[in-house]
This record gives structure tokens, C-alpha cells and sequence, in this order.
């Protein structure tokens, strides 16, 4: 394939693109965040069955929407890394791994809050939040892989292959989870069968998805930025940077 | 011997680079190596000399740089370059746990070869180990292991050679034989590369050196 | 040389080195045999209770021990320098993958189909949950090892090698417990496995086909 002679591919100009781009996420964040937050926590109506305690999912579904976002995004960029030769992709992989890692875990753990007042346990079997767990550990695999080879471009090669390995299964691993529950009648955590929600609880959790969407945005750039630095600590571009000189 | 394609054989080497973790071994290296000649691979340990044998067999892809045979891009020939050429690495590529005709079978069958026993046995004689097929490779010396790696050069039709290394552990006969066999090899139109630590004398053939400064 | 003729050459010489080697054929058989009969240790004999977790235990005690074997899928090849001399063969990569997939499944894989029955009596499964049990592990136990490959190849040469495969494989292994173990359980209790088992024979037809692929090509990242 020939290499792609898209400016931004380098991590010479794409370093100071992400650099402007990260406030701006940062900044959406917040608004979203806040705009989130009031509506489910203030706004929106107690539920008929659970109660204030059901709050949670605010945070609980914007949480497992962007972890499988998140690893979908992942797969791609490294998808496109491994075809093309490209370091910034790859290099943005690595980045956004740790963060929908991070909201995997929020997810299982906002899920077991909001499951303890219904069944009194900390953990049940839930198709979901088994698929979650799971895809948690597809997460870890990832980062643990990257973490364990040393050379660079092989980090990135090998951890493109675990990812569309893992992209490929995500959703067989959710479908046989599922039968799995299915057939030994499980409990599930998931709101009351109400003929349609509340517009402010879909508003609150829409805004809480858009807050975790520009968090990971900014985050990600963030974390590519420092990639970037380390791996090209050799190179002319990085000192001549600014904040490398002064 | 057989004889190879005389015309339009030829392996083109342009401005490599090769880069290992942070330091960049080295780079602009260029050549062209046509049938009948050999180039003696030269330089001191860690310059990379591994690394470029690699590069050009085709299982390290380069940091710059295309190499090409008969014009071709190696990487769009795939299997039909690794049909054209033979490689030997620092390890012997033996199980220890199979006899040496075992190993000089299994090792050609992989490569889709088909060797009988009686040919086998022929090739291992040849390369000084008449007596020892039989033997489990474990049970053999440094030197006669590499002699059973080496046997592979007399099974194999690939025009190419590329050899790391291959005249370690091996004592003044088995020296002689393989700069003989090198040299019957490069008669018949193919050719090769190969370091050594050694001066390597191959009897009437055309040399040239490559030398990768540290 | 066919291609055919080149298969058998690689699943024969894998397993004369196996053989030669005994260990590798046996481990992972005891490490099966001592794990099922641990979980009555730990929970007790009751054997009603042990009818219940059979399925499962036994399903994982051969995951576990599918898994234990992976690490010498490629790794003695590579150390000896077998496996670069694959990967520049004019034989396509594939193939040799696949021979070599075959030969760890003959060695690690198919003992364990044999001596479930014996395991499964320990538990007290009834004749026909130990042919479902049989069954199940057939189709599963290659699935294992295709699965296991790609984790294998990745880890090739990498610290940490054992744990770090483990990561890497387990998660992908919960489909074939689900369907394997969820096949018996079902003709224990009167449901048929027949949807349990096709679909892991769909599985197991799905990744004869991108697994070994998937493996070729994390073999040549770690030939670089």
C-alpha cells in the first residue's frame, strides 16, 4: 500500500493540531458534563419502581456506550495503522485504550451500585454487565500486550491484530453471554419497562454520552501528545519544540 | 549443479535504511548483485549485518528503501522470492529430537521438496556425515550440526544465497568444501551474500564488499 | 510436493518431535485428570451437587489445560530458528500455521476428548451426558487450539509470555465454554444440546477459516 501523504499523519504536524484541539474538547466536556449532570440529578423525575437511587444510570449508560465506542475507535485506528504503515493511528490506539478501559470499569461499578439496592448483591450475572466485564478484560489484554514488547513498531502490529481479533468476537462473546443468561434466567439491571422514558432522562444520559465522548477527545490527545514525545524523543521536530527548549 | 537463468536474474538493493529500537543502523546502502557474482558482507559486530540479510530475504521489512528482483518489488513477489531464494541464519533450524536425515527431510518437505531416503543419505555423505543419518542431532558436535544446516544448499534450486554467517564451527575441510560448493554455485549463473569474520577465498568468481560502518 | 503432501509432512514431524518428547503429551493430560478431581475436594462429594457443576468444571478444567499447552505451539520453532525457515518457505505461511495447529490439537487436544468419559463418571453423568460431553469436546477442543494460536503468536518471544497469553486467550475462550458446557447441560436436563453443539460447530467452521490467517500474520510481526 502506498503511504499515505495526508500532512497530519506525521506526528511532526499532528503534535501541535492536537495541542489546539484539547482545550476546545476539554472545554465541551464540562458543558456537557454539567448540563448532564443538573438534568439527572435535579431534573429528571423519580423513577415509580427504584427510586432516586436509579440516578446512577446517568452515569452507568454513557459509561458502556462509550467503552464499546471506544473499542470500536480503537480497533479502526489500529486497523488502519497496521494496513498503511502509519505511526500517528497506531499511536492514537494506544491512546485511547487506558480511557475506555477506564469507563469499562465505571461502567461494571456504577452497574453494581445501581444492582445492589435491587438484589441486595454487589454482582449479578447480568448479560450486560458480564459482556462488560468481559470486554474490560479484552481492554487489559490490549494495554498488557502493548506494555510487554519493547520495539515499538511490533507493540503496534501485534496489538492491531488483538484488537480486530477482538472487534471480531465482541459480538459473538455478547450473543453466547447472552444465550447464557437467557437460558438460566438471570437477573438483569435495567430500568422498568416504561412505555417511553421521561425526555429529560434521555436528554440527561444523551448529554452524559457527549460529556464522556469530548472527555475521551481531550484525554486521548492528550495521552497521543505524550506517545508522540516519547517515541520521537530522537528527532529534530521534538527539540525544536518550545517547551523542550525553554 | 543446475544451471540457472542467465538472463534477467538480478537483485537490486536501493538506499536502505534500517533502524533497530532507537539508533539507526544505517542507511543510503544500495547495490546490485547479478548472476555469477557474490558480495562478502562486511563490518564489525552490532554494525547491522544481520539486520540487512534479514532485510533482504524478506522478513524484516526496511526502514527506506526497495528492493527488487528482476525489477520486481520483493514484497509483491512473495512466495515466488522465497522460491528463488535460500536463506541460513545463525540458528540451524534443526530439532535435536529428529536424526540428521530426519531434519534434511522434514526441512525440504516444508519447502515443498520432495527428498527420498537414498538422496538424503546422498547429500549427507556429501557434506561429510556418511555414517551419522541415523543419529539422533543432539548427539552431534557444533560443527557437524552446522555441516547438516548447510546440507540444505544441496537440495535447494534458488538461484539466491544469502548465508549469515556460515563458515562458524566448521573445520578446514568442511571450509574447503562449502567455498567449493559456493564456488560451483556461482558458476552456474547464481549468486550470493554472506558475511564471515573470516577471509573467504571462493576460487574464479566476481566479489564484491560491502562494509557497514558501526 | 502437494499441499496436501506438505501438511502431513509438517503435522508428521511435529508430532515425532512430540513424541520423542513424551512430557508434552502428558502434562496437559494430568493437569485435566488433577484439576477435575480437585473441585470435589474443594466443594465436596455430594452427588447431586457434582452432577450440577459437571458440565462446567470439566469444560474448564480442559480449557485450562488447552491453554497450559499453548506455549510450546511455537515457541521451541522459534528458539530454534524451525520457524523462520517456515515463514521463508515458498509453502505459503498459512499452511504450515494450519499443519502445526493440527499436530498441537492431535497432541494436547485429543487425549483430553478420550479420558473425559472416565472424568465425567467421576462425576456421575449419565451415559448419554458423557457422549454429549465427548461430542462437545471434540468440536471444542480444536476451536481451543485455533483460538489459542493467535494469543500464542502474539506472545512469541515476549515477557511474561505464560500470564500474558492467558489474558489474551481466556476471554476469547467464553463462547466455546458457554456453548460447550451449556451443551451438556442441556441434555442433562432434557432441553437436547443440538443447538449448543451446531453452534459451536459454526464456531469451530468460522475459525478453521480466519485463525489460522490471524496467526500467520501475527507470526511475521514477531519474525521482524
Amino acid at each position: 500500500m502506498s503511504v499515505i501523504t495526508w500532512k497530519y499523519a506525521s506526528p511532526q504536524y499532528f503534535y501541535p493540531l492536537a495541542g489546539k484541539m484539547i482545550p476546545w474538547f476539554s472545554l465541551l466536556a464540562v458543558i456537557f458534563g454539567i448540563a448532564g449532570l443538573w438534568l439527572g440529578f435535579f431534573v429528571a423525575p423519580t423513577d415509580a419502581q427504584q427510586g432516586e437511587g436509579y440516578r446512577i444510570i446517568f452515569i452507568h449508560v454513557g459509561a458502556s456506550w462509550m467503552s464499546m465506542f471506544l473499542y470500536l475507535v480503537m480497533a479502526f485506528w489500529a486497523g488502519i495503522g497496521l494496513s498503511f504503515n502509519t505511526r500517528v493511528s497506531s499511536m492514537m490506539a494506544t491512546a485511547i485504550a487506558p480511557t475506555g478501559a477506564m469507563f469499562a470499569f465505571l461502567s461494571l461499578w456504577t452497574g453494581a451500585l445501581w444492582g445492589k439496592p435491587m438484589w441486595g448483591t454487589w454482582w449479578v450475572w447480568d448479560a450486560r454487565l458480564t459482556s462488560e466485564l468481559i470486554l474490560l478484560f479484552l481492554y487489559l489484554g490490549f494495554i498488557a500486550l502493548q506494555a510487554a514488547i519493547d520495539e515499538p513498531r511490533r507493540a503496534d502490529k501485534a496489538g492491531a491484530i488483538l484488537a480486530l481479533v477482538g472487534v471480531v468476537n465482541v459480538p459473538i462473546i455478547y450473543f453466547s453471554v447472552k444465550w447464557w443468561n437467557t437460558l438460566h434466567q438471570g437477573a438483569s439491571v435495567s430500568l422498568t419497562q416504561a412505555p417511553s422514558m421521561a425526555k429529560t432522562m434521555l436528554l440527561g444520559m444523551l448529554m452524559m454520552a457527549l460529556c464522556f465522548w469530548m472527555y475521551s477527545l481531550a484525554v486521548a490527545l492528550m495521552r497521543v501528545r505524550a506517545i508522540m514525545l516519547e517515541r520521537e524523543r530522537h528527532s529534530e521536530w521534538v527539540a525544536n519544540l518550545k517547551e523542550v527548549k525553554s | 549443479m543446475q544451471r540457472h537463468r542467465l538472463y534477467a536474474t538480478m537483485l537490486t538493493a536501493t538506499d536502505i535504511a534500517c533502524v533497530r529500537g532507537d539508533r539507526r543502523l544505517f542507511s543510503g546502502l544500495g547495490f546490485t548483485l547479478e548472476a555469477g557474482a557474490w558480495i562478502y558482507l562486511t563490518g564489525e559486530n552490532g554494525s547491522g549485518k544481520t539486520s540487512l540479510l534479514r532485510i533482504l530475504v524478506g522478513l524484516s521489512p526496511a526502514e527506506a528503501g526497495e528492493i527488487r528482483w528482476d525489477g520486481v518489488a520483493i514484497g509483491r513477489l512473495g512466495d515466488e522470492y522465497r522460491r528463488v531464494v535460500t536463506y541460513l541464519g545463525h540458528h540451524n533450524a534443526l530439532k535435536e529430537e529428529l536424526t540428521a536425515r530426519e531434519n534434511l527431510s522434514s526441512g525440504a518437505a516444508l519447502a515443498g521438496v520432495n527428498l527420498d531416503i537414498a538422496r538424503a543419505d546422498a547429500i549427507l555423505a556429501e557434506v561429510g556425515l556418511a555414517g551419522r543419518e541415523e543419529l539422533s542431532v543432539r548427539f552431534l558436535s557444533q560443527g557437524q550440526k552446522r555441516r547438516v544446516a548447510l546440507a540444505r544448499l544441496l537440495w535447494s534450486e534458488s538461484p539466491l544465497w544469502i548465508l549469515d554467517e556460515p563458515f562458524v564451527a566448521l573445520d578446514a575441510a568442511a571450509v574447503l568444501w562449502l567455498a567449493g560448493t559456493l564456488a560451483n554455485h556461482l558458476a552456474a549463473g547464481g549468486m550470493a551474500i554472506l558475511t564471515s569474520h573470516q577471509e573467504v577465498l571462493i576460487a574464479g568468481s566476481i566479489m564484491q564488499t560491502l562494509r557497514l560502518a558501526a | 510436493m502437494g499441499a496436501f503432501g506438505v501438511l502431513s509432512a509438517v503435522v508428521r514431524r511435529d508430532l515425532l518431535v512430540a513424541l520423542r518428547r513424551k512430557s508434552e503429551v502428558l502434562t496437559s493430560l494430568f493437569f485435566f485428570v488433577i484439576v477435575a478431581s480437585l473441585f470435589p475436594l474443594g466443594i465436596g462429594s455430594e452427588m447431586d451437587l457434582l452432577r450440577k457443576i459437571a458440565p462446567g468444571v470439566l469444560w474448564v478444567a480442559a480449557l485450562l489445560a488447552a491453554m497450559l499447552s499453548l506455549n510450546r505451539l511455537f515457541a521451541n520453532d522459534y528458539a530454534d530458528g524451525t520457524l523462520e525457515q517456515m515463514a521463508l518457505s515458498p509453502v505459503p505461511l498459512g499452511l504450515l500455521v494450519t499443519g502445526k495447529i493440527l499436530a498441537h490439537w492431535l497432541v494436547a487436544g485429543l487425549p483430553l476428548v478420550l479420558i473425559a468419559p472416565m472424568l465425567g463418571l467421576q462425576y456421575d453423568l449419565s451415559s448419554r451426558a458423557l457422549m454429549v460431553l465427548v461430542i462437545s469436546l471434540l468440536l471444542g477442543t480444536p476451536l481451543l487450539s485455533l483460538i489459542g494460536a493467535i494469543g500464542a503468536a502474539l506472545t512469541l518471544g515476549v515477557r511474561g509470555g505464560g500470564v500474558l497469553l492467558s489474558l489474551l486467550t481466556l476471554p476469547l475462550y467464553i463462547p466455546a465454554l458457554i456453548f460447550g458446557a451449556g451443551a451438556v447441560e442441556a441434555d442433562i436436563s432434557g432441553l437436547g444440546a443440538a443447538g449448543h453443539l451446531s453452534l459451536l460447530a459454526a464456531l469451530l467452521t468460522l475459525a478453521v477459516f480466519f485463525a489460522p490467517w490471524a496467526t500467520t500474520a501475527a507470526l511475521k510481526i514477531a519474525l521482524e
